[in-house]
């Protein structure tokens, strides 16, 4: 069935009765051609660009819970592709084009926002260094704009551009990025992959690899086993944990990141802003709620809940760029547990096992990446030669010195 | 989280910075044959378990001591506490 404006007024007129469940919630078979561990963003996309661009059949997505309820259903819904390494620009620009027809190819209303996102300067360092970023985002032909503070208070009049700790010089703004309806992206993908006959098997933990003679011939699981031509790991901050099965250590630590949403306020905040001199960021959800984050925790982590000094950094970045969050009441905070590379860039790539492949280390800015990593890892997965736009996320780069590293911090994941 | 410091007693975790795992302490030997291959799995490869975890925190806002912490990642429950000095020197690294 496929949803459109026509078919929500017939709903609304014969009682809602013709829905339907989005997806179905087959048995696992005996075997398939690929099974995708982790029902995330990442894995669905996998599944759907697997079956509709590369026309593959036989797929399976094993997720050890419910489908968005890892990160995908737990981030600030960040979009944009202001990256500077060409390692990463191209990629996450290809993501952007692909959010933008997103909607159409998956006919899901995943709630597309292209609201903008804009850093702001607060020093002439701050302002080469955006401008730099600016003129390499556009080299890969994604868009970007240097704003003056008045063209900033045009569009947030409540910015105070002269505070005396933190002025406002001006900003880099993305006006193509913006913000998705997290869980609709796992339910789009997961619904359109369905479609395409991809069983999508919830409650199903993987519990180890079958391996003989170096190739993976399938995974155990809560479910019995799953045979597999090509078993592709997707679990994000479980990557450790699910690798180790599997004998392979990795360049990834698990930490805890944060997130906040308050009270549902009129709307006052019409773009995604992030605060140069601090870690701080925020956009208004359209029900109204600011949603905002800062800092990991800093520490290795798999509890998906985090500490107070942390709560109370974030809030202070909060107060000294937008003092008005102060009167509005925080309703809801919660963790999400990322797979933190040494790097601070992701990998996309086969492991030494035959028929075992890999995707993850994608920090705490893998959301945004969702359409391409889905792309990327099935251009692998049914070629086994990288994606043009992933040819740099490779294992080896640690070994070869070829590092995507952003922010030039070097092998501390907590600060990337 | 509060860490029962050695020598200070209960202090809140907010005052160290956190580096990672313990195992950094074994910095291989730079003249090995395969010092390459040991440095890249010593500065890149991680256990990055899900349980006890032996990690490194430095006091600086305190005493400005390294300590070994082993702490579990899933509940963040701390079972013990070393001064890095003891550990390394416990398992032959200085004199
Ligand atoms: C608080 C927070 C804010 C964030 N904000 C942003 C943002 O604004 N912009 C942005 O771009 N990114 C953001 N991110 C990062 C982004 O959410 C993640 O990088 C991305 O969602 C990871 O990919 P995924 O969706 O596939 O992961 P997940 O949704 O975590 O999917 C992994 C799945 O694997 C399953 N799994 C794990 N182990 C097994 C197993 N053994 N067997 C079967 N299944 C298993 C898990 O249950 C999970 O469903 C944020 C993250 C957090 C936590």
């Amino acid at each position: 069935m496929s949803y459109s404006g026509f078919r929500v007024i017939k709903e609304a007129l014969t009682g809602h009765r013709g829905w339907g469940p989005a997806w179905r919630t087959p048995d696992p078979k005996a075997e398939y051609d690929f099974v995708i561990i982790g029902g995330g963003g990442h894995g669905l996309a996998t599944a759907h660009y697997l079956a509709k661009e590369f026309g593959k059949s036989r797929i399976a997505v094993i997720e050890k819970g419910w489908i968005g309820g890892g990160n995908v259903g737990r981030n600030t819904t960040i979009i944009r592709s202001n990256y500077l390494l060409d390692g990463n620009e191209p990629f996450y620009e290809m993501s952007l084009k692909l959010w933008e027809g997103l909607e159409q190819d998956l006919n899901y209303n995943a709630m597309v926002s292209q609201r903008g996102i804009l850093n702001l300067i607060h020093s002439d360092a701050q302002r080469d260094a955006f401008v730099r970023r600016g003129n390499a985002m556009m080299l890969n032909g994604a868009d970007a704009d240097l704003l003056s503070t008045e063209d900033i208070l045009k569009r947030y009049p409540f910015l105070n551009v002269n505070n005396a700790r933190f002025p406002i010089k001006g900003g880099l703004a993305q006006h193509r990025g913006g913000t998705v309806r997290h869980d609709a992206v796992a339910w789009g993908y997961a619904r359109a992959a369905d479609r395409r006959g991809v069983d999508i098997i919830q409650n199903c933990e993987v519990t180890g690899f079958r391996i003989e003679n170096g190739k993976c011939l399938g995974v155990e699981t809560s479910r019995g086993f799953i045979g597999a031509g090509k078993v592709a790991a997707c679990v994000a901050g479980s990557s450790g944990r699910l690798m180790e099965k599997a004998g392979m250590r990795l360049p990834i630590e698990s930490h805890v990141l944060q997130a906040f949403v308050t009270e549902g306020l009129k709307p006052v905040f019409p773009g995604v802003v992030t605060f140069g001199a601090g870690h701080f960021y925020c956009s208004q959800s359209d029900k109204g709620g600011l949603v905002f984050g800062g800092d990991i925790d800093g520490y290795n982590s798999y509890a998906q809940r985090g500490n107070l000094p942390v709560v109370e950094d974030v809030c202070e970045g909060g107060m000294a760029i937008f003092p008005m969050l102060g009167r509005v009441r925080l309703l809801r905070m919660w963790g999400g547990i990322m797979d933190m590379s040494m790097d601070g860039s992701p990998i996309i790539d086969r492991t030494h096992i035959d028929g075992l492949y890999f995707n993850g280390g994608w920090c705490y800015g893998g959301f945004k990446a969702t359409p391409a990593s889905g792309m990327a890892y099935a251009h692998l997965l049914a070629t086994d030669r990288p994606h043009e736009t992933a040819t740099a996320y490779r294992f080896d780069r640690f070994e070869t010195g070829r590092m995507i590293d952003e922010k030039g911090m070097g092998n501390q994941p907590n600060l990337h | 989280m509060i860490i029962e410091h050695p020598l200070l007693g209960p202090r809140d975790a907010a005052e160290f910075t956190y580096l990672g795992d313990a195992a950094m302490i074994h910095r291989p030997d730079w003249q090995a044959e395969d010092a390459l291959a040991q440095f890249t799995t010593y500065g890149y490869l991680r256990d990055n378990p899900a349980g006890p975890h032996r990690e490194l925190w430095f006091h600086e806002q305190g005493d400005r001591s390294w300590l070994v912490v082993t702490r579990d990642t899933t509940t963040h429950e701390i079972t013990d506490v070393q001064l890095a000095r003891d550990v390394a020197r416990a398992e032959g690294r200085s004199k």
